[in-house]
């Protein structure tokens, strides 16, 4: 039930994301093109996901507990660090010059698109490579810290 | 304002905040596409096969999509080599930040997290200003 449960919410995501049109990479390029060609399309897909989720997340979150686990699993750390920073600098670069994030261009490995997979493969080293780094950035402070 | 970029949008929105809920009604978990990729690629946590089954409802998913209606896929306007570099970034870029759009753009907003604000705004901005200049400084200097 549980596993089922988890599948459930992967489907819905993945149709969530097809419903609002952000499969196009075209369309999110069109709504960073604020000066230009502007698609509003992700301000609602956002809005409505933010709107639905500051609801939702507080109602669970004042539960005892998930219902198939023994507690919720919430990221520990609250310092905006140059990591964050420098993290979320780069995912927008990459972003804006693809208008592809992960979880479209998972949805669209389906296509076995070729530009696609080069995404996808690039993506995972990309991950690999973050995380490198992160431990540097980990190391340094560790070092200063001294 | 069409269907196209007002209502469909919005339902999406909503299916999309449905899930993340969800997720995290189940089994307490944030529905970050990024760290759940990093998570099953770098396997050190042990902490349950979730990821495995996300990821395989994402892919189903997919697969629905591409059945019953194909015309939601668009390609990437950007070249191939362009796709890899911005591949590279999304990747190091998220792992490194900790979160993508809806690690920190759907879940981290929704809690209420400041982290996710500060990455968000940010992220929204190099994007921005990524693509104006991919779309107007670079193709006016052609």
């Amino acid at each position: 039930m549980k596993n089922l449960s988890v599948f459930f919410c992967g489907w819905l995501f993945a149709i969530g994301l097809g419903v609002s049109g952000m499969t196009q990479p075209i369309k999110i390029i069109r709504f960073l093109d604020i000066t230009g060609n502007f698609d509003p399309s992700l301000l609602f897909v956002m809005g409505g996901a933010v709107m639905l989720g500051l609801f939702s997340f507080a109602w669970v979150l004042r539960q005892q507990q998930p219902k198939f686990d023994e507690r919720f699993h919430l990221p520990s750390v609250t310092k905006i660090d140059g990591k964050l920073v420098l993290g979320a600098a780069l995912f927008g670069i990459g972003w804006g010059l693809s208008g592809f994030c992960p979880g479209p261009a998972l949805v669209s490995a389906i296509t076995l698109s070729f530009p696609v997979a080069v995404f996808l493969g690039f993506l995972v080293l990309g991950l690999a490579l973050g995380r490198w780094l992160g431990h540097k950035f980990n190391q340094q402070d560790e070092e200063q810290n001294d | 304002m069409t269907l196209a970029n007002g209502l469909y949008p919005l339902i999406g929105g909503l299916l999309i905040g449905s899930a993340a809920t969800l997720l995290l009604w189940s089994i307490g978990r944030i529905a970050g596409i990024s760290n759940i990729l990093a998570g099953v690629l770098h396997q050190s946590s042990g902490d349950g096969i979730w990821r495995w089954y996300f990821l395989a409802g994402l892919f189903f998913g997919g697969i629905c999509l591409r059945l019953l209606q194909p015309e939601v896929f668009g390609p990437s306007p950007t070249s191939t080599g362009l796709l890899a570099l911005a591949g590279l970034l999304v990747g190091c870029g998220s792992s490194l930040g900790n979160g993508c759009t809806s690690g920190h753009g759907v879940c981290g907003l929704s809690r209420k997290s400041l982290r996710s604000l500060v990455a968000t705004l940010v992220f929204m901005f190099t994007a921005m200003v990524t693509v104006y200049f991919t779309q107007h400084v670079l193709a006016a200097s052609q």
